[in-house]
Order: C-alpha cells, then sequence, then structure tokens
C-alpha cells in the first residue's frame, strides 16, 4: 500500500523520521537549499506534538507554556508543503524496497530517508524500576506525569537517580514542586563529566544549601514498593533505605537506533548509528543526525549544539548531491561535521556551574591554573596547554567569564592575556573584554556564529542593538548563555564605528539618571532649579528630565510630591495624584494591601461610585478602580475614601503599585505560608516608595503559585522552610520571568534583602527601567545583585538600609495630606476662573448598567461634580 | 501701567492679575501668584472656549488652545512646561506631543490623525496690576 498520489510523481520524496530540535533544525536548513523545491517532505513523529524546545524543558515547571517552547514557526510547515505526521513513528525501514513503514499501517516511499529520532533515557533494570511512581525526565507528557504526581496527596519526597546536569535540573524542578528531593549519584561526584573533584564539592554545597539532599557514591539497587504497588523507598549499594513517594530516572541516555539496527545499517558499539563527515550512513540514501547518530569521532554527542552542525551538514550534503545521490561531491569540507564543542552551562536556578573545553585536562602536558574561595563559595579552574593556550575550564559559582573563556579555549589560540588574571574575580583585576576574541572564535555555539559574524552584522548589515544581532544572526537564541558577550561585543563594534551609544537623559541634561541619583545624593541637591543650573545644560527642562528628577528627590528627600517646586515637575497622573483617562477624566484607586477586603470595605467603596456616578472595575492587580472623576471631584471622593480608612493605591505614580496574594495557608489546602499577611506586611512597607519605573511584587502560599510571583518585579513564593524571593519578573509587553535571589529565608532577612534589592535598584536604574530590563543590563547581572545585597560586596548596604528606614518612617498617605491642605487642595480645579464649573468636554453614555465616556459622534452627557447625593447618570438597560 | 501685548509675554512683574483677550474683551485668568511656574491652567473663557495658560521657570506667560488636537481631549493646561532647543513647550500629557507655546505648532508632527495641521491657536495673554483697571 502506497500513500502517495500517482500525480506528483516527479518530485522526490524525502522522509524525516523524529520532529525533535534536529529534525525541526534539519528541515529549517534544507528548504533553504536551492534544490529544495524538488523534493515533497514527510515528517513521521511519534510525539504528539510538533517540535519544541527541550533544552529549556524545565521552564515548563515554571509557567513556560508547551505553544512558548513551540519550535515550529507559525505557517512553516504548510509554506514549505511539509506533510508532519504527529504521533504516528516510523516502525520500520526497507532498504531495498525504500520504504518506510508507520504505526499507522502507511507505508511511504522515500528517495531520501533521514534518521533524527533522538535517545532515550536509560532506566538502569533495577527491580521495581517501572512500578507506580517512577518517571523519566525527556518529553512534555513525562512533565505533566511527574506534576500530576507530585500533586497526588501524600507524595512529599522526591529521589532522582543521576547527579548529571539533567538530574540536577529535575531535582531543581521537583524541589519548586514542592517536594523534600533527594540527588542519588553512583560517581563520587555531581556533574562528573563535566566538573572536576574541586568544583564538585563546591558544586554539592550549592546544590544543599538549596535544599536538595545529595547522595554521592551511591548506587540504586532497587524500588521497593507499597502493598498499592506503588513507589514507597528506594534500597542504595550500601543498604540504606530512602524513602521516597515519587523517583525519576536521569541517568544518562541511549541513541534510538533501533530502527538503523533492525534494517542492517552498521551502529556502534555502544550505540548511535554510524555515519561519515556528511552524516551519511553506510547506505547512501539513509542520514542520520542528532542524538540517535555517531559521528567521525566515535562520539554520540548529548547537546544540541552539534545536533544542528550535524543537521545543517546533512542538509547541504543532501542537497548537494542532488540527483546523484551515490557519487556527488559537490560538500566542501568546510561544512563537514568531524566532532563538537561540548561546553555546558548550567540552567538550575541559583547554581552557576560551568565547563568547558578539556575540562578535566586530558591533553599531554596540560597545567590547571586555580582559583578557590569556599567562603565565597567560588572556584575556578583553567586547563592551559604545554604552549601556553588555553584548553578548557571549570567555573563553579562565578560564571561570569564562561562566554569569554569558552570562545577562547575553542579558538585554540594562544592567550593575550596571563591566564591568572582570568581566574581571578572580576573585582580584583580588570577583565579582559571580547576585543582580545579573535573573530573566529565561536561566540555562539548553539548556531555556530563567530565573533567576525556578529561584527559584521553590525557594520555592514547595520545592526545597532542585541535583539537585531539575534534577528540576523541566530546567535543568542539558543541556550541563550552568549547573550551577555554578544552585548558587549555589539557596543564594542558600535563604538569602533564611531557610533557613540548617548546614554543623557534628555538635552537638559548630559547624565543618565543613575548618574543624577548620584548628584543628588551626594551633593545634597533639594530642588530641580538647582540641579539644572550646577549640573544641566540650562533651558527650562522637560517632560523627560522632570518626572525623572522629581522621582529621584522623591527617593532621597521625601516630602510631599506637590509641595513647592516639586509640584511643577510631576506627570500629569502625579499632579493630580490620579490617572488621565481618554476623554481627560481620572480614575480613583484605592490602596486595597495584598487584595484583602472587609465587606464593609466593598460597601463603602461601592456607595461612593455609586454617588459620584463612577465606573467601576476590578483591576488586573486584584484592586477596584473607580473611573470617570473630573479634577473636581477628586477632592470630594477621596474625602470620603480617607474617612472610611483608605489610602492613596499609587496607581498614578513610578512607585509601588500593589502586592498580589493568593488566599494561602489560612485557607488553602495546599498553602504552607501565610501569604495574605506578608503581602500586607509587605504592600505596607513599601507603599509609595518612588522608583525608576513602577514597582509590582506578588507572595505565592506554596510552589504553585497562584499569585504569579515569578512575574512581578519581587515576588515571594511559601516553602516549608520559609521564603524564595524571585526578582526581575515582568509581564507586560516583554514579559520575563523572575530569577531566584535566594532561597528559603526567614522573614527578617526577606525583608531586609528586598530592601536592598529596591534601594539598589532606585540607586542604579535607567529612567523607566523596570527591575526586569535593570537586571539584564547591569553589568554582572542578577549574581552581581546577589552579591551586593546579600554579601554587601560594594559595603553600601548600611547606607541602603538607613534610606529604607527612613522612606518606612517618614510615609504619609499623599492624599490625606492633601486634603489637609487648603493650598494643595487649590489646584483640583478644571477652570481656575470658574471653579466648580464641570467640564463640558467630558461626557458620558450608559452601556452595561454603568457609564463610559462618549464618542466623539456620541451626544453624551455632562457628570456634574456637586453630585454628592444621588443624581446619577440615568441608566436605561433596555 | 498696564503691560498690554498681543503676544505671549516674558515678564519681571511677581504679582499682577492674568488676562487672556478673547475676542475684543480680556477676560480675568486669575492672580500671578497663582500660576505655578513650570506649570499651567485651563481657563474658560467668556464665549465658552476652553484656554491653556502657562507660566514657566524663567517668568514667560503664554496661552494656547486647551484641545490636545491628537486625543481630542481637552487636557493641555495639564501638561509639562519645557524647552526644546530653546523653544519654550508643552507636552500634552496624553500622548506626549511637544508643542511651541510661542506660535502653538506641534514639534513632533506637522499633522494631526484627521489630516489638519497641528497648530493651536494662539491666545494673547496681558498682566495687570492692582489700580491699573
Ligand atoms: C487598571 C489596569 C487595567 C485593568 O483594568 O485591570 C491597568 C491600566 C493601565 N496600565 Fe497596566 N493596568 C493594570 C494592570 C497591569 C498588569 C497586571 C498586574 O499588575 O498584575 C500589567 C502586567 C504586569 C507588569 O506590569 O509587569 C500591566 C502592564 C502595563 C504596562 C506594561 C509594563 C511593562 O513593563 O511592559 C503599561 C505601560 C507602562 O507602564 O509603560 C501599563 C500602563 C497602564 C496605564 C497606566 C496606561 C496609561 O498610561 O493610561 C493604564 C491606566 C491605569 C488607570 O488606572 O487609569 N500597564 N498593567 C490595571 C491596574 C492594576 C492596579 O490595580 O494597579
Ligand atoms: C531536560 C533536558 C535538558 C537539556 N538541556 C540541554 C542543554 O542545556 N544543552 C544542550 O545542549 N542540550 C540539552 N539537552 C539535550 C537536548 O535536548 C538534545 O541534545 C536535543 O534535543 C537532541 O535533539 P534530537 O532531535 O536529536 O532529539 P530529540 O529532541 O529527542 O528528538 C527526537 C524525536 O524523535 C522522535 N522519535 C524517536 N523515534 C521515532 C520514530 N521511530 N518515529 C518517529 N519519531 C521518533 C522522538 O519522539 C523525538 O520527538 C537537554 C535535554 C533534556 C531532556
Ligand atoms: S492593556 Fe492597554 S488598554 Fe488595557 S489597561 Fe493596559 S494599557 Fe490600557
Ligand atoms: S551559545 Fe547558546 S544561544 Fe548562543
Amino acid at each position: 500500500m502506497t500513500t502517495r498520489p500517482e500525480a506528483a510523481q516527479s518530485l522526490k520524496d524525502l522522509v524525516l523520521v523524529g520532529h525533535g530540535m534536529v529534525g525541526q533544525r534539519f528541515l529549517e536548513a534544507f528548504v533553504e537549499q536551492p534544490g529544495a523545491a524538488g523534493w515533497r517532505i514527510t515528517v513521521l513523529a511519534e510525539e504528539p506534538r510538533a517540535a519544541y524546545d527541550r533544552v529549556h524543558l524545565t521552564s515548563w515547571f515554571s509557567g513556560a507554556s508547551a505553544e512558548e517552547l513551540s519550535l515550529t514557526p507559525t505557517g512553516f510547515l504548510a509554506e514549505h508543503g511539509i506533510d508532519l505526521r504527529l504521533a504516528d513513528p516510523a516502525t520500520a525501514v526497507d532498504r531495498a524496497a525504500h520504504t518506510v513503514t508507520c504505526a499507522s499501517g502507511a507505508v511511504l516511499r522515500y528517495d531520501a530517508l533521514v534518521l533524527a529520532t533522538g535517545s532515550y533515557p536509560f532506566v538502569p533494570p533495577v527491580p521495581g524500576h517501572d512500578a507506580a511512581g517512577c518517571h523519566v525526565y525527556r518529553t512534555i507528557e513525562d512533565l505533566e506525569r511527574i506534576r500530576d504526581g507530585a500533586e497526588t496527596p501524600g507524595t512529599r519526597v522526591g529521589v532522582v537517580v543521576g547527579g548529571g546536569l539533567l538530574g540536577l535540573e529535575a531535582a531543581g524542578a521537583l524541589t519548586a514542586l514542592g517536594l523534600e528531593t533527594h540527588v542519588v549519584e553512583f560517581a563520587p561526584r555531581l556533574m562528573a563529566i563535566q566538573v572536576d573533584e574541586g568544583g564538585g564539592r563546591l558544586l554539592q554545597r550549592k546544590i544543599e544549601a538549596l535544599g536538595v539532599n545529595v547522595h554521592t557514591g551511591a548506587g540504586t539497587q532497587s524500588v521497593l514498593t507499597g502493598a498499592d504497588g506503588r513507589v514507597r523507598a528506594m534500597g542504595l549499594s550500601d543498604g540504606r533505605e530512602l524513602p521516597a513517594d515519587l523517583v525519576v530516572f536521569s541517568a544518562g541516555v541511549r541513541p534510538r537506533d533501533q530502527l538503523a539496527r533492525e534494517c542492517g545499517l552498521p551502529v556502534g558499539e555502544r550505540g548511535g548509528v554510524v555515519v561519515d563527515e556528511r552524516c551519511r550512513t553506510r547506505d547512501p540514501h539513509v542520514y542520520a543526525i542528532g542524538e540517535c547518530a555517531m559521528a567521525v569521532d566515535g562520539r554520540v554527542y548529548g547537546l544540541v549544539a552539534p545536533g544542528y552542525a550535524m543537521a545543517e551538514t546533512a542538509a547541504r550534503s543532501l542537497a548537494d548531491d542532488g540527483d546523484d545521490v551515490d557519487g556527488g561531491n559537490g560538500l566542501g569540507e568546510e561544512h563537514h561535521f568531524t566532532g563538537a564543542d561540548t561546553s555546558t552551562k548550567l540552567k538550575l536556578l541559583g547554581v552557576d556551574v560551568a565547563s568547558f573545553g578539556d575540562a578535566h585536562g586530558a591533553t599531554e602536558g596540560a597545567v590547571d591554573v586555580l582559583y578557590s574561595d569556599s567562603r565565597a563559595g567560588i572556584y575556578k579552574k583553567l586547563v592551559i596547554g604545554a604552549d601556553g593556550r588555553l584548553l578548557g575550564g571549570v567555573l563553579v559559582g562565578d560564571t561570569e567569564s564562561y562566554g569569554l573563556l569558552r570562545p577562547l579555549a575553542i579558538g585554540g589560540k594562544p592567550l593575550q592575556t596571563a591566564p591568572e588574571q582570568l581566574v581571578l574575580p572580576s573585582g580584583l583585576v580588570p577583565v579582559a573584554g571580547p576585543i582580545a576574541l579573535p573573530d573566529e572564535a565561536v561566540v555562539c555555539s548553539c548556531h555556530n556564529v563567530s565573533k567576525g559574524e556578529i561584527r559584521a552584522a553590525v557594520h555592514d548589515r547595520g545592526c545597532t542593538t542585541v535583539p537585531e544581532v539575534k534577528k540576523c544572526t541566530k546567535a543568542g537564541t539558543g541556550c541563550g548563555s552568549c547573550v551577555k558577550l554578544l552585548g558587549t561585543i555589539v557596543a564594542e563594534e558600535l563604538e569602533a564605528g564611531g557610533v557613540t551609544v548617548d546614554r543623557s537623559l534628555c538635552e537638559h541634561f548630559g547624565q543618565t539618571r543613575a548618574e543624577l541619583y548620584e548628584i543628588v545624593r551626594v551633593a545634597g541637591i533639594g530642588g530641580f532649579s538647582e540641579l539644572l543650573d550646577r549640573y544641566g545644560r540650562g533651558g527650562e527642562g522637560c517632560d523627560v528630565c522632570k518626572p525623572a528628577v522629581a522621582s529621584i528627590l522623591a527617593s532621597l528627600a521625601g516630602g510631599h510630591v506637590l509641595d513647592g517646586e516639586q509640584s511643577a515637575l510631576q506627570d500629569t497622573n502625579d499632579h493630580f495624584l490620579a490617572n488621565l483617562q481618554r476623554n481627560g477624566s481620572y480614575s480613583v484607586v484605592p490602596r486595597i494591601p495584598g487584595g484583602e477586603i472587609t465587606p464593609e470595605g466593598l460597601i463603602t467603596i461601592g456607595e461612593i461610585a455609586r454617588d459620584h456616578g463612577l465606573y467601576t472595575k476590578i483591576t488586573g492587580g486584584q484592586r477596584i478602580d473607580l473611573f470617570g472623576a473630573s479634577v473636581d471631584q477628586l477632592p470630594q471622593i477621596w474625602r470620603r475614601l480617607v474617612d472610611a480608612g483608605f489610602e492613596s493605591g499609587h496607581a498614578y505614580g513610578k512607585s509601588l503599585r500593589t502586592v498580589k496574594s493568593c488566599v494561602g495557608e489560612t485557607w488553602c489546602r495546599y498553602g504552607v505560608q501565610d501569604s495574605v499577611g506578608l503581602a500586607i506586611e509587605l504592600e505596607l512597607r513599601y507603599r509609595g516608595l518612588r522608583s525608576p519605573h513602577k514597582l509590582k511584587a506578588a507572595v505565592s502560599g506554596c510552589a504553585r503559585e497562584c499569585a504569579e510571583a515569578q512575574g512581578k518585579d519581587f515576588g515571594v513564593i511559601a516553602t516549608s522552610a520559609g521564603w524564595n524571593l524571585y526578582v526581575g519578573g515582568n509581564g507586560g509587553m516583554t514579559p520575563r520571568h523572575a530569577d531566584l535571589l535566594a532561597a528559603d529565608l526567614d522573614k527578617e532577612t526577606l525583608l531586609r534583602t528586598i530592601d536592598r534589592f529596591l534601594m539598589f535598584y532606585i540607586r542604579t536604574a535607567d529612567r523607566l527601567e523596570r527591575t526586569s530590563v535593570w537586571l539584564d543590563r547591569i553589568e554582572g547581572g542578577l549574581e552581581h545583585v546577589r552579591q551586593v545585597v546579600l554579601e554587601d560586596s560594594l559595603g553600601i548596604c548600611a547606607e541602603l538600609d538607613a534610606l529604607m528606614a527612613r522612606h518606612v518612617d517618614a510615609y504619609e498617605d499623599e492624599w490625606a495630606a492633601v486634603l489637609a491642605d487648603p493650598d494643595r487642595l487649590r489646584r483640583f480645579t478644571s477652570f481656575v476662573n470658574a471653579p466648580g464649573t464641570p467640564d463640558p468636554a467630558v461626557t458620558f453614555v450608559p452601556e452595561r448598567g454603568q457609564i463610559r465616556p462618549a464618542r466623539p459622534d456620541e451626544d453624551g452627557r455632562i457628570l456634574t461634580p456637586a453630585l454628592v447625593a444621588g443624581p446619577r447618570l440615568e441608566v436605561r438597560t433596555a | 501701567m498696564t503691560e498690554m501685548l498681543t503676544r505671549p509675554v516674558a515678564t519681571e512683574a511677581r504679582t499682577g492679575l492674568v488676562e487672556i483677550l478673547d475676542g475684543r474683551t480680556w477676560s480675568r485668568v486669575c492672580p500671578l501668584e497663582e500660576l505655578t511656574p513650570g506649570r499651567g491652567v485651563a481657563v474658560l473663557s467668556e464665549s465658552g472656549q476652553q484656554v491653556a495658560v502657562f507660566r514657566d521657570r524663567s517668568g514667560g506667560l503664554y496661552a494656547v488652545d486647551n484641545l490636545d488636537p491628537f486625543s481630542g481631549a481637552y487636557v493641555l493646561s495639564r501638561g509639562i512646561v519645557g524647552s526644546r532647543d530653546g523653544a519654550p513647550t508643552v507636552a500634552s500629557p496624553m500622548y506626549k506631543h511637544v508643542f511651541d507655546l510661542r506660535d502653538g505648532r506641534c514639534l513632533d508632527e506637522e499633522r494631526t490623525p484627521d489630516g489638519r495641521p497641528a497648530v493651536l491657536r494662539v491666545w494673547s495673554v496681558r498682566i495687570v496690576q492692582e489700580g491699573d483697571r
């Protein structure tokens, strides 16, 4: 049986088996080849979904959806007429007949066959290995099963078998799911392939500090089950029994070479379809790429970058051979796949480990240069060749220089810098910039992009930002570990080209916001005029510098934002302490700390809205917004709100907005801490704090994360041992998942850490720079911030603490203060020469039982300001 | 003496009553001291027009339409006063378009979304001293 329509016989048939990372990359590379149009492509996929990013699989647990992980661009398959058959694996290959049989029974003819079947997780054949509660970690479905298992009541302890890169990632996931987590590793240290003994010791301490229990030098003897057949414990080779409710096997992978084996193609001793430097198997019509293939150097690569390189080689080779599959030899040697770099960097939250090149010093005559500081948790080893070249290295605790060192090692050029300079912490010696990198050094190994190509993207193709370079070269779009270096190279290239990156705030100030902050702080400047006269370039100021300086003055000097000269600097929203709406009316948002509100509070807000005829809506920040107020109405509305105990919610300010909470331990059956109580405490502590951009926070009562804390500037997630603090999250236009700054903090340490984090951000961020952008921009990134706020590496913590203490002490409700002061109240009139006259241009019409602004073509009605008892815009519902 | 000008005024005066010319009559705005340097106020003219009156930090007084032609909302009086290349300006609080306060022209875009020239009407302002009236 054949499923091919007879009509299209002139096209040649390409069948790809496996739609994983490498398979998709092969398709992308193949369709770009000149001859691709002559081929009809069919893809057989075992999984129920198209190719996705397995490298970032773990981020599924922190919220990345299957769609976000997808690697298949929308429309890609349709555009190239690719027939993708999901959940229909290939079951047999008949090389003589040139056919593939699928599970569905279909038989496909091929002119060329590409195997990209990847690997399967190796599960040691110990007794009980297939009991209920045992899992592997390879596909989205595996993760769904692990999550469901962890959420089954009574599941408390998780054990990961294998302490390699993947095992540690799995362990991180189990901890995040709220399980007590153990890692059992047969070798005497963690990540034995990548790190040496010294690095392994430090790594183990760091992993343990994250709350994961590590058992090295221990083999898994058996999985013990209870009466119900479920996992109960793990029997170790040293005789111990480790209680366990859930087991994840992560003891390495094996190539899926069964199809090849069964059709008589040679495979390696330890598996892997044997291929030549063009990725062809012994049969010239059959190719094998990715984790299922054994390359000419005899290795089976378990990383994605070598797989991508193979995909490209195979795509070129196949297209190149053209009609003559047996003889063609047009493929240049530079496109041969002969081996690849196996550098790695662990993505596990909170632990930095990297290993590159010849990490173990296996090369003849190699020597080590070592820096180790157990107190600071840093271990760095470089392997230097007899000829002075950098061969490889291991970095634990500080992987800052990974981006720079890896290309140096892979490039194989003699070092320009003394090796000891390269291992010392960045504070002690100036770090050598990437200028020291030769052009041929590969900066992005995921996509094999050299420094020279990045430079060319800047000076030949006109890219001026990192996102543009990413788009143009693909560099930085894989594992992401090269992005920082990419940024430095782009900046240096721009500078070398005479493009000065102008960082001045506006035409009135040549400084950045952070520099102005320092000037105001050090010189004790009290006002805008003084700052402009002494440090500016003259003029009146503008809508950029005035609000920015107002925010700095408010953060540093305090005082009411509407006092004296300060009042003239505020953005319109701050000027009226309310949010301007599209028709010139304002919205009012009272603070509802943590989203907790009494029935009386709700009734009061309802009554005020009703009496003033305002539109009400529940916001995305767990509070209530009242819309449609005129400037004249604001004080009356606030009089009643303040009397009822409400305060300004600062919805208008670049300051703390909300601290969202989930209901937490008090009510929720899964909660482990009082998340509402903490959210309220945080909201009251930081309310009114003026900052470079708005600040949002959230507290979740357990790892299920119902308050979405990892999407906030600072987010707290309860653990059974304390609180995990995440920073730098963002929703909005460019969402960013927050990074774990510190784990299992007690409340006092948590508050102190947040205090310092916020004050350090306020001090160093640019104008309108959210914490997410700031964290990605500042030199040293998260690790630097961690050192500053947890280890006081800059010696400024006492100062940051004092500033926050002053903020907390000096806080007063802005609206209560306005109402108490006739001078401040004066500005709340629509017309200076006709106080009390409502703005005739602001009109409304009814909709769904409330008001909304009238559109230009609608005949709306004015809302009269003196509406205290009753008169409302008539609402007709019929 | 009455300072009377048909252009925006720059003045050394510290007190007095600010007025704008509405057709043939001068309408009262407010005492000069009530204008915060760097900010504006909205005025309802006798003929029912909305005017935005500003005072900048160096003492200049300006009056233009209150209607922001880009958003269709009467909000320019609530914008921030500034300067661009020496020209006194106001930035609309709605979508931040900047207007030259001397001639009312938008410095960011020449036309409004409906295709009309983006120019605000400029009103004459004066300061009347006590006793001159
Ligand atoms: C009222 C509200 C929508 C609603 O009806 O639910 C809202 C309304 C506005 N948002 Fe928002 N945002 C609201 C929740 C959010 C959220 C959800 C949240 O906080 O959990 C987000 C995504 C989370 C985040 O910020 O990371 C959000 C992301 C934005 C952004 C994009 C920020 C970014 O970093 O990309 C802007 C634009 C900006 O700030 O530059 C924005 C700006 C605005 C402005 C201020 C636009 C403007 O200039 O007029 C809107 C007017 C507020 C007002 O009260 O008149 N709003 N906005 C929500 C008020 C929450 C509150 O109680 O304070
Ligand atoms: C959690 C995790 C983290 C990782 N982190 C990193 C990292 O940081 N860096 C790194 O470089 N690598 C990492 N890897 C490894 C990386 O994911 C792999 O190297 C890469 O996915 C290999 O691509 P592939 O296409 O060869 O195999 P896969 O992506 O596994 O794709 C093979 C596909 O073929 C399908 N298939 C198999 N047999 C058949 C059949 N008979 N018919 C049809 N379809 C079939 C499979 O179902 C699968 O979908 C990680 C892997 C995991 C699981
Ligand atoms: S999403 Fe856009 S329209 Fe909706 S509230 Fe936010 S800013 Fe306004
Ligand atoms: S090295 Fe992985 S994205 Fe560049």
